[in-house]
């Protein structure tokens, strides 16, 4: 006899854990191989998966088994010319087709990498593992969506999905307890009665009244509608962390292709890192060349606007949106400023200021990447000061090429365990 | 006459997987195949990637070589490098076997008539089975171990689990007794047991350990016998119980692993065998339903399709070739087998006097049940079979500049191509024959293992790698020393001298 058992229903993913240990063990390896990606992938490549190799040789489990040498006999089949000692040529290059011993993929030489496919979900948990935005502490209550549904006990009315059958059960079986233990006494009662009783008129009423009684016990309901318990949810207010950043690009002429390009992967992997990390974050794009002006995602990074350079008015930009739009005391505000370093000369003094005077007390933390592979001008030594008087709340990394472009990233968002961000 | 046909077209369904399986079942009995109770189950191809990663236990403890399992087979069957099998089947009783939903009722039959009724009786009647492996209670092993695993996680954490795992795997194939029957593995009271064990082995092992105080070793005299007596083949076993600073959940963990190895042994013992005899029993089933006109021509197209490509053996030089195919050399063999015992040539009463003209499934359940691959090829392997092949023997000597056949498919070779082909079946000959030695139990607690050349076959590079795992779990000094004859050839050490050594 057998029996058929249809398991299509059964729970996906049984290998999930293993598969998720295997990866943890070999984070290192993955976590090379996706910078690796990350860097060659173009700017709107980022969300899908990757394919990871490892060395054959770092993940072999080890055990004992037969080297080459010695003298080994084997038997093959397909024999067509040879003849009982026939003396062969030893081919080039090791073994004709791989030794007897193990399967066949562990016992051969100079195999490929171990190659495996992380899903784009792994991807970006893998490029952004342990980055945060720094400093982000204001918390508050938001009126929508942040809300926990919790349980809030137990209600006699209810809609039938909350219907709870334990207690419902519980409260039927008391109430069938309570509503007929009296009748049930006096059966019992009858009962005993009876049995010392020579039938009679008396016994004969006893047994209409037993009768009775069976009939009104057999009429208590199992189950009533009031004993229905029904589950009570209710949704309580989450309180979260609001939090704005602001993305100020140069877009000037001095900026070629190249360096644009630069800039757009290094704030592409700021706005994937926020989408992906930071539910309730707003971002704030500014695009500027002497003119500062705030665009949208799509103009931030397609439009190809241009004209001279005056960093000062991005910032000024920026302070007036804040002003307007973002109460210091609810956001946690941020700012990643790209740009060359090629500064209409007088400005750079006044960006300095604004950042120091008005600015940076507001923000949480900005940083300033600068893409060129020339010498660092005003604007950076400006910068430097800034570093000196906010280690906490300003980071400025030069960038030279896309390579620097992952590694900056993550320097800049490192996790700080220790609380303190040195520069 | 159509009537009697069973369906037509290639989709199934949980009924006619119930008809076919009584037909088969019918068919099977007449042939006194004696199985198991069977379990069918169907699932998903995901699920058969599962099954396959978790190398045939249907229910595994944790641990990232499975995952690593399971890519490899994910990659290779995105890729098509490899259709997903259509048969796992497990040792147990009741037999599990999965089909998976995306066969025709072709295969469905093709794998109830191998798996459930070939793989199946053969793990209940074949001696190595019967004597190694305990079917009605496995699958309770492997929940006690799974959950033993879970819970030593929670208490010690997964990594320190994951490293005696490691080690301890690196080991496995040296955790069977090859020549001594093993108690059968009761799992009711495994728990139980489980808890008296372990206080009983670290008393022992403590006892072992004693002696040592320095105070008392001026009485010691100076020929001790030396320790352990013999030399052990099974180092997990003997790690379990001797090894002198493992906690009492670690040595239960070996044991989970040396009890698995154990399970697992018959299986790498018997695989053209098992297969051979499922693959001829599929054969001779589905056969059977065609000549009682269950099935219809389409139905026997698409099986003989899928046997032949199970079957075919590509030659030594093609580039397909990747040893000899089990099913191939295996139903081959229960073929011929049959041949043999139903119409034997001049030949065959030569060679087999006492089979020929025998009653072909006496002689075939008789094989079935008594031997293993080695003894089965060095039995009943026939002049005809290895003409079949054209099976021919090289000797690969590393001090001779030629590769010699020394043996093919002719009157002078047959015994010589049997002798070296069941030799290859050998798992004795094809694992190093390495075993403890000596424990230095008066002095710095070192083990000693000693590994015997067998035709100056040496190590291979892993040694160390392996001696690092053991020193883990021993925690002592570790040498092993590789014998050619009475000569040392090699000798391995772990730690290696001058470099500091951290034990975890």
């Amino acid at each position: 006899m057998s029996y058929i058992i249809d398991r299509r229903l059964n729970s996906k993913d049984k290998s999930a854990v293993n598969r998720q240990r295997f990866l943890k063990r070999y984070k290192k390896h993955i976590k090379r191989a996706v910078s690796d990606a990350v860097s060659k992938r173009s700017i709107t490549d980022m969300e899908r998966g990757e394919n990871i190799g490892i060395p054959q040789k770092d993940i072999e489990e080890p055990t004992f088994g037969h080297g080459h040498g010695g003298v080994r006999s084997r038997v093959l089949p397909g024999n067509r010319e040879f003849n009982a000692g026939d003396k062969l040529r030893r081919p080039e290059g090791g073994e004709g087709g791989g030794a007897g011993n193990g399967s066949a993929s562990d016992s051969g030489e100079g195999m490929d990498d171990f190659v495996f496919q992380i899903t784009q979900e792994e991807f970006l948990e893998f490029m952004f593992e342990d980055l945060e935005l720094p400093n982000l502490v204001k918390r508050q209550l938001l009126a929508n969506d942040a809300v926990k549904i919790v349980k809030a006990g137990i209600s006699e009315v209810g809609t039938p999905n909350q219907l709870n059958i334990v207690r419902s059960m519980r409260s039927a079986y008391a109430r069938r307890i309570a509503l007929g233990a009296k009748k049930r006494r006096r059966k019992n009662e009858i009962l005993a009665l009876l049995q010392n009783m020579d039938d009679g008129i008396e016994a004969r009423a006893l047994q209409q009244e037993l009768e009775e009684l069976e009939r009104k016990l057999s009429r208590i309901p199992y189950i009533d509608d009031f004993d229905l318990k029904f589950n009570i949810n209710k949704q309580e207010p989450q309180p979260s962390s609001k939090a704005v950043m602001f993305c100020l690009m140069d877009v000037s002429g001095s900026m070629d292709q190249r360096t644009k390009d630069i800039a757009k992967r290094f704030f592409i992997l700021l706005y994937l890192f926020l989408q992906r990390n930071y539910e309730k974050t707003e971002v704030v794009f500014i695009r500027h060349h002497s003119t500062a002006k705030e665009v949208d995602e799509q103009e931030f990074f397609y439009s190809r606007e241009t004209g001279g350079t005056v960093v000062s008015s991005a910032l000024k930009l920026m302070h007036e949106i804040i002003e307007e739009r973002y109460p210091v005391s609810e956001w946690n505000i941020y700012g990643a400023q790209a740009s060359d370093g090629d500064n209409w000369t007088n400005d750079s003094p006044i960006c300095h200021d604004l950042l120091n005077e008005q600015l940076l007390p507001l923000l949480q933390y900005y940083c300033y990447i600068e893409i060129t592979d020339r010498g660092h001008q005003e604007l950076w030594q400006f910068y430097e000061k800034l570093v000196e008087a906010n280690p906490e709340a300003f980071a400025m990394r030069g960038i030279e090429d896309y390579a620097d472009i992952y590694p900056v990233f993550r320097d800049l968002f490192h996790r700080d365990t220790a609380g303190l961000r040195a520069s | 006459m159509t009537d009697k046909l069973l369906s037509s077209g290639t989709a199934w369904s949980f009924d006619l997987i119930e008809k076919y399986d009584r037909e088969i079942a019918r068919i099977a009995q007449g042939y006194r195949l004696d199985t198991y109770p069977n379990q069918i189950e169907i699932i998903r191809s995901d699920q058969m990637m599962d099954a396959y990663a978790s190398v045939g236990m249907p229910i595994g403890y944790n641990h990232w070589s499975y995952g690593k399992q399971f890519l490899n087979v994910e990659r290779s069957y995105k890729r098509g490098q490899m259709g997903l099998a259509y048969e796992i089947v497990i040792n147990s009783n009741p037999c599990i076997s999965y089909l998976m939903e995306e066969n025709t009722m072709t295969m469905q039959a093709l794998v109830i008539a191998h798996a459930c009724y070939g793989h199946n009786s053969f793990f209940k009647n074949n001696y190595l089975f019967k004597s190694w492996t305990d079917a009605d209670s496995i699958i309770d092993y492997f929940v006690f171990a799974r959950n033993f695993i879970a819970e030593c996680e929670e208490r010690h954490g997964a990594e320190m689990v994951e490293s005696v795992l490691d080690s301890c795997h690196a080991l496995m194939h040296y955790g069977t007794d090859r020549y001594k029957r093993p108690y059968p593995i009761s799992a009711a009271e495994e728990l139980a047991r489980q808890k008296e064990r372990e206080e009983y082995v670290q008393q022992q092992v403590n006892d072992l350990w004693r002696t040592i105080p320095v105070s008392d070793s001026r009485r010691e005299p100076t020929d001790q016998p030396r320790f352990p007596l013999e030399p052990q083949e099974n180092l997990l076993y003997f790690i379990e119980k001797n090894a002198p600073l493992l906690e009492p959940w670690q040595r239960e963990i070996v044991r989970i692993v040396r009890k698995i190895a154990q399970y697992f042994y018959p299986q790498r013992q018997t695989q053209v065998m098992n297969e051979g005899w499922a693959t001829f029993w599929h054969y001779t089933i589905l056969n059977d339903m065609y000549d009682q006109q269950l099935v219809d021509d389409g139905f026997m197209m698409e099986f003989l399709h899928s046997h032949s490509s199970v079957v075919a053996q590509p030659s030594f030089d093609s580039p397909h070739f990747s040893g000899i195919n089990p099913y191939a050399l295996g139903f081959a063999m229960m073929r011929d087998i049959r041949r043999i015992c139903e119409s034997p040539t001049e030949e065959d009463k030569r060679w087999f006097p006492e089979i020929a003209g025998s009653d072909w499934l006496t002689t075939l359940h008789f094989a079935m049940e008594n031997f293993k691959d080695e003894s089965f090829v060095q039995q009943f392997l026939s002049p005809r079979v290895i003409r079949d092949f054209h099976l021919f023997s090289i000797v690969d000597d590393d001090e001779s500049e030629t590769i010699d056949v020394n043996a093919i498919h002719d009157d002078d070779g047959y015994r010589s191509v049997r002798e070296a082909l069941a030799m290859q079946y050998n798992l004795s000959s094809r694992e190093p024959n390495i075993q403890v030695h000596d424990v230095d139990i008066r002095g710095d607690r070192s083990l000693t293992l000693h590994h015997q050349q067998n035709n100056r076959n040496p190590l291979n590079d892993d040694t160390q790698e392996v001696l690092k795992h053991l020193y883990r779990l021993w925690k002592f000094d570790v040498h092993l020393y590789s014998f050619d004859g009475e000569e040392v050839d090699r000798s391995f050490r772990v730690p290696t001298r001058g470099i500091s050594l951290n034990s975890k």
